[in-house]
């Protein structure tokens, strides 16, 4: 294998009770690279990322950052990794500017005597610079985030998790809710992350969103790998044929 | 003109209106205050603006902005705390047996903010430790309660009586005989600059401070807050300590301004409280609100009762009043949340 590879799951299973949602799952991801996971409802998608994000524990197997064998507890160990997770349901304050929403938890502040205060400056400096470096266009960084369409929001979602050098990406059905004119957009951010060394695993039920920006896909079937290709190599027909768990 | 113009125009209009919202957002209280004031002015020339009557619009709210202040941040939240007019009478009652037991002043002093901190903390813990479904249902409990309690270490009557000290908080004045010459009736009442220095300072803490931005953002989706990593229920339980301290601070001041804790001290303040949140522009819903325009509503609160006392009107027709307000600044919050999400 590369080596470049940055994220590696070997034989991950989780089991639920008596249900198996995993069963000997691998995964591997290059630097650089951007990994479409497909899959129908029920298939593991989602509960894989939960194990590479570090929200479940994994009944069984193993997982590497960085060639490292690794034990996530939570969340915030997978994000000291360098690897974020880009929620569904985008976990935005709406009542909040956009630079509010990229640093919330981690504001920039500036020491006044014994206090800890804001750095209003410097955050929105560090948000003006970080939306320019992903090529986000919005009217103001002051702006609030429930005044922005779905794709900003979605933008600024992926501007939150890329705001601190995130080396890894998790996207879950990131061009679901949004308007065709502005799935686009949010293709093209991923394809500029793709450019500045990121990697990103996808999860997506359109095969036009697979087609256009990843390099490789996988799919799963029942909790199991099912099948992988480079992009190059299969056709959007055989892939939807691996969803619906058809092999030629 | 043809029927595409028109629309053109309508259209134009529109966008001149939306234009408006932000500024009638961000100052329309303050205009309303200065009509207010104009108005009165106009009906009660000779008293309404005197020193004597404006000092004492100020010293009726300093008290009753405490509480307001507190039940403000709790409701940025888009929680409720229903307890603080019992938490008032409570702290109220707590300093005046310390201070009939001897206590020394600057002991009896910290009494009452002691006690709004605990019991504050009492509904933080019970609305994030024991799960309570809402704060309205733990805060309607500790409004009995502590009530309750108030009465039963004070046997429900009225203690009358505290040391000098105590009563400079609420009762206080400050001589202007530097401007107005030797001997003059001017001053300014202690308690309004301690309310000018807590409002300052809670801004400072709500605006300039990653957990008053944290406050804003549990507010506005709580969910996100937790995503980040903020540990949404230690930060509840700080706002509602800090609503209940800010609630004995009143007490303090109350009992200066009174010189007495009685059982019915601060009965259904807590409603007021709410009140001139919303009306200060606060959204009910969380998330929105400024420290400003809460002391926009609280004096507006204050100039509409003060206002309609001078000019005799009953009290009854106070209540219907005020309760119009409520219901009018509510309904601009509405229009202005569906214009917001129309983009």
């Amino acid at each position: 294998m590369s080596d470049n590879l940055v994220l590696e799951a070997k034989s991950v299973s989780k089991f639920f009770g008596t249900i198996t949602a995993l069963q000997n799952v691998d995964l591997h991801l290059n630097k650089g690279e951007v990994l479409g996971v497909v899959g129908d409802n029920g298939a593991g998608k989602s509960t894989l990322m939960k194990v590479l994000s570090g929200l479940y524990k994994p009944s069984e197997g193993s997982l590497f950052f960085d060639k490292e064998k690794v034990t996530l507890n939570s969340p915030r160990d997978s994000q000291n990794l360098g690897l974020e997770m880009v929620y569904q349901d985008l976990a935005l304050a709406g009542n909040l500017p956009i630079g509010d929403n990229i640093f919330l938890g981690r504001e920039p502040t500036r020491k006044v005597g014994p206090f800890n205060f804001l750095d209003h400056k410097k955050r929105k400096q560090l948000t003006e610079e970080h939306l320019a470096k992903l090529k986000i266009n919005v009217k103001s960084a002051d702006q609030k985030v429930e005044e922005l369409s779905g794709g900003q929001r979605q933008a600024v979602a992926i501007a939150r998790a890329t705001a601190f050098n995130a080396k890894i990406v998790l996207m879950d059905e990131p061009t679901a809710a949004l308007a065709v004119k502005e799935v686009g957009k949010v293709l093209d951010l991923i394809l500029n992350l793709k450019k500045l060394g990121v990697s990103v695993i996808v999860i997506s039920h359109r095969m036009d969103d697979i087609f256009t920006v990843c390099d490789r896909v996988m799919a799963l079937f029942q909790g199991t790998n099912f099948a992988e290709s480079e992009l190059k190599n299969t056709s959007r027909d055989e892939v939807i044929g691996w969803i619906m768990g058809k092999k030629d | 003109m043809d029927h595409g113009e028109k629309r053109l125009m309508d259209k134009n209009q529109e966008t001149l209106f939306v234009r408006l919202i932000p500024f009638f957002e961000r100052y329309g209280i303050l205009l309303l205050i200065l009509i207010m004031i104009a108005v009165l002015h106009l009906l009660q020339p000779d008293v309404f603006l005197s020193w004597r009557n404006v000092t004492n619009i100020f010293k009726q709210v300093s008290w009753q902005s405490m509480l307001a202040l507190g039940v403000f941040m709790v409701i940025v939240t888009a929680g409720i705390d229903l307890s603080v007019g019992s938490i008032i009478m409570l702290s109220l009652m707590g300093l005046a047996i310390a201070s009939k037991a001897g206590m020394p002043w600057y002991v009896v002093m910290l009494v009452a903010p002691a006690i709004g901190f605990l019991c504050g903390m009492f509904n933080g813990i019970g609305i994030t430790l024991l799960r309570m479904p809402h704060p309205f249902i733990m805060t309607l409990g500790t409004l009995y309660i502590f009530r309750g309690i108030g009465n039963l270490i004070s046997g429900g009557v009225p203690i009358t009586g505290f040391a000098e000290q105590i009563r400079v908080i609420g009762n206080g004045k400050i001589k202007l005989d530097v401007f107005f010459g030797e001997g003059a009736r001017e001053y300014i009442p202690t308690s309004l600059i301690l309310m000018i220095v807590i409002f300052f300072i809670f801004w400072v803490f709500l605006n300039h401070t990653r957990i008053g931005k944290w406050i804003y953002a549990i507010g506005g989706n709580p969910g996100a807050a937790r995503a980040a990593g903020i540990n949404v229920d230690r930060i509840l339980i700080v706002v509602y300590t800090l609503c209940g301290f800010l609630a004995g601070i009143g007490g303090l001041i109350l009992a200066g301004r009174t010189n007495s804790a009685y059982p019915n001290a601060g009965l259904q303040s807590e409603l007021d409280a709410i009140a001139a949140v919303i009306i200060g522009g606060a959204s009910f819903f969380g998330g929105r609100g400024t420290v400003l325009g809460v002391f926009a509503g609280v004096m507006i609160m204050g100039i509409l009762r003060n206002g309609l006392n001078l000019m005799n009107v009953s009290v009854f027709w106070q209540q219907v009043l005020i309760g119009s307000i409520i219901i009018l600044a509510v309904y601009i919050d509405v229009l202005r949340r569906q214009l917001a999400t129309r983009t």
